[in-house]
């Protein structure tokens, strides 16, 4: 059977399953509908977090980014896993006891305040709005790479798909739809990487493989880092493994942009009120160890996929005649994925540093003397010819690891699955921020439980539209979600959060103060330096690690107006005494 | 009971704290700020601060939560606040 009818198949088939879980877990009141009735084992709730958490840019992209990075794709590694600690240790167990449906609930309570309330709400519809955009143009993408349909096609069948089982069942719906989703992902992502593993070292596992030796070709024998190092000296480039090289990240950034993402993870609403779901606080501690387990499978194979993508693409291509490239080159050179400009005029393909051309391949429609898709674009005056896009390194894994045609679907239905299952954990934070926090708690306090109800579904009706339009449509803020989610979440809830359960005097005027703070310094700076092109100014500090500073700034300006205003009520301070012991957890309720 | 409780919240922020200093050393330190002279120990087929960076860090987050599950939940016991 041909990829294309194999990869109909596995979508078919994860689509259906998940529709089918999502009809038997549908539900009829808030409590299941916002924390799935706080009843979600937490094996359960680590798997679900783990895929709400894992987007289409960490099963697609990230890879491919660390074998384009070496060393400083760590930034991604550590940033993306790191906030789980800092989550475990420092927020989870309390917001659990604490016991309600959303962040702005712990916001609005703690700080006693309508305006603190309103403030975490457009911050977490920002927040979320742009990162579900993101995923929506991801599974368009997937839609267009794997099944030849329009991406704006792919889009609106992903919209439908999140819708049904977002407002049938809500969180619970989401919760045990997740559930599905982590295993096709992460099944499919582990099998082409162990694929890839056992064919250069023999040893199928990969972060043992990793490192090994390689079992043949010119360096067989070598380790396989060692051989990837190697080849790189031989071509005059920095090596994999070098870290804070000339031309590359140095350390400043690095530490900036992995705290801003740890921090970040620590701060996103979708990630947070997962650990709402589960029955205790005990349950939410140890969810978030399964979460992370769940999370660390793909994070330490991705860096292996990296570490093989890059060996067999400079061992396979470089200096190899384009006659001669690998079947995988050449089907993917049809996509416009890869390309190749003969710049010597010698048939034979060189990959070195840098842009062979400016900008993404036009491909011209045309063939070149050696059968390769000529393109327009303008050349660079470097030596590199190749253009890879960084997504085909996971895209391509199945191919490059010889497996047979059904991994190849198997892939495509775990790139949709983990898009799927991080725009469905957004769109609820998005509808509860707006259907719960805003109007049941301050628009309609006496709102009735189907009049609440109406209102979440059709909250999210709203929301898949306006995601589904901003992934056909997408703005230029929906390309710098890693600097706006992250620098946002960093800068306004982490610190406030925090502050909250670890002192109990840190009082209204402080948190208002200090969120404002956080984020209007972080929000132009990002402006600023990602789009009226003006230079880091702030020490050099990237728009992408800026969070760090956001967050700091936030804590300041936090402590220092509560230290002149007025301290919180009594009651206030019994709150937060109250969170600190699990005992009397009850159910998350909704008042 | 509020001396109690303030004997386990100290004991609480105790172990946040040790936790929170491997966690920093691991990724900070080892990962980044030492990866250089690091590099130049090879441990079987990895130069050691890049395996901190890339896997070995991760590894050790998984460790301090479930280390952190484990002794707050006999803290928990042994102050009697746990859920019943």
């Amino acid at each position: 059977m041909s990829i294309l009818a194999w990869t109909y198949i596995m979508v078919i088939l994860s689509f259906g399953l998940y529709i089918f879980i999502a009809w038997r877990s549908r539900v009829q009141e808030t409590k299941g509908f916002y924390v799935a009735g706080s009843s979600v084992p937490p094996l359960a709730n680590g798997m679900a977090t783990a895929a709400d958490w894992m987007s289409a840019a960490s099963f697609i992209s990230m890879a491919g980014l660390v074998s384009f990075m070496g060393y400083a794709g760590t930034v991604y590694l550590m940033g993306w896993t790191g906030g789980y600690v800092l989550l475990a240790l420092l927020l989870a167990p309390y917001l659990r006891k604490f016991g309600k449906f959303t962040v702005p609930d712990f916001v609005g309570d703690r700080y006693y305040s309508s305006t603190a309330r309103i403030v975490a709400l457009i911050c977490a519809i920002f927040i979320s709005l742009t990162y579900v955009a993101g995923q929506m143009r991801g599974a368009g993408i997937v839609f267009s790479r794997f099944l030849e349909v329009e991406v704006s096609t792919g889009v609106v069948i992903g919209m439908a798909v999140v819708f049904f089982y977002a407002a049938l069942g809500g969180m619970k719906g989401i919760t045990w739809t997740q559930v599905a989703q982590y295993c096709v992902l992460i099944v499919a992502f582990i099998l082409a990487a162990a694929a890839i593993s056992f064919k250069l070292t023999g040893m199928p596992i990969p972060q043992i493989g990793f490192g090994s030796s390689l079992i043949e070709g010119e360096r067989a024998g070598q380790y396989v880092l060692q051989a990837i190092d190697g080849i790189h000296e031989d071509l005059g480039l920095h090596r994999y493994t070098e870290a804070f090289h000339p031309g590359g990240m140095g350390m400043l950034s690095v530490v900036s942009i992995t705290l801003a993402l740890m921090v970040g993870t620590a701060g996103l609403p979708h990630v947070i009120i997962r650990f709402f779901t589960v029955p205790s606080v005990k349950a939410a501690r140890i969810s978030a160890f399964w979460a992370l387990l769940f999370i660390a499978l793909l994070y330490t194979t991705a860096p292996t996929v990296a570490g093989f993508a890059r060996y067999n693409m400079i061992d396979t291509i470089n200096d190899t005649p384009y006659t001669e490239a690998p079947s995988w080159f050449k089907n993917w050179e049809q996509t416009g994925l890869v390309a190749w400009v003969d710049k010597a005029g010698d048939g034979i393909i060189r990959f070195r540093d840098g842009d062979p051309f400016v900008g993404s391949p036009n491909l011209t429609g045309e063939r070149g003397e050696y059968g390769e898709r000529l393109v327009s674009n303008e050349l660079t005056d470097n030596d590199n010819e190749l253009y890879i896009d960084r997504d085909i390194i996971v895209l391509a894994s199945p191919e490059m690891g010889n497996l047979p045609a059904w991994m190849v679907g198997l892939v495509a239905a775990g790139g949709l699955a983990a898009a799927l299952s991080t725009a469905s954990g957004l769109l609820i934070v998005i509808a509860s921020s707006i259907s719960h926090d805003l109007y049941y708690r301050i628009l309609n306090p006496q709102a009735t439980e189907r009049q609440r109800m109406a209102v979440g579904r059709i909250m999210i009706a709203i929301a898949v539209l306006i995601a589904g339009y901003f992934g056909i449509n997408p703005p230029g803020f929906v390309a710098e979600v890693v600097a706006f989610a992250f620098g946002l979440a960093a800068s306004s809830f982490f610190p406030i959060i925090i502050l909250g359960i670890f002192t109990t005097w840190v009082n209204r005027e402080g948190a208002i103060a200090g969120m404002i703070a956080g984020i209007s310094f972080t929000m132009m700076y990002i402006i600023q330096t990602k789009f009226m092109g003006m230079d880091p100014w702030f020490f050099g500090i990237v728009p992408e690690g800026i969070g760090t500073v956001g967050m700091l700034i936030n804590a300041a300006v936090t402590l220092t107006v509560s230290s002149f205003t007025k301290s919180p009520p009594a009651h206030i301070r019994e709150l937060v005494q109250n969170v600190r012991t699990p005992r009397g957890s009850g159910e998350a309720s909704g008042h | 009971m509020s001396k109690r409780f303030d004997e386990y919240w100290k004991k609480n922020l105790t172990l946040i704290g040790v936790l929170l200093a491997i966690w920093a050393f691991v990724s900070y330190g080892l990962g980044i700020f030492l990866v250089q002279p690091l590099n130049n120990f090879w441990i079987a087929g990895f130069p050691l601060g890049f395996w901190f960076a890339q896997q070995g860090s991760i590894y050790v987050f998984v460790i301090l939560i479930l280390v952190y599950c484990v002794l707050m939940n006999k803290l928990d016991r042994e102050y009697d606040v746990d859920e019943q």
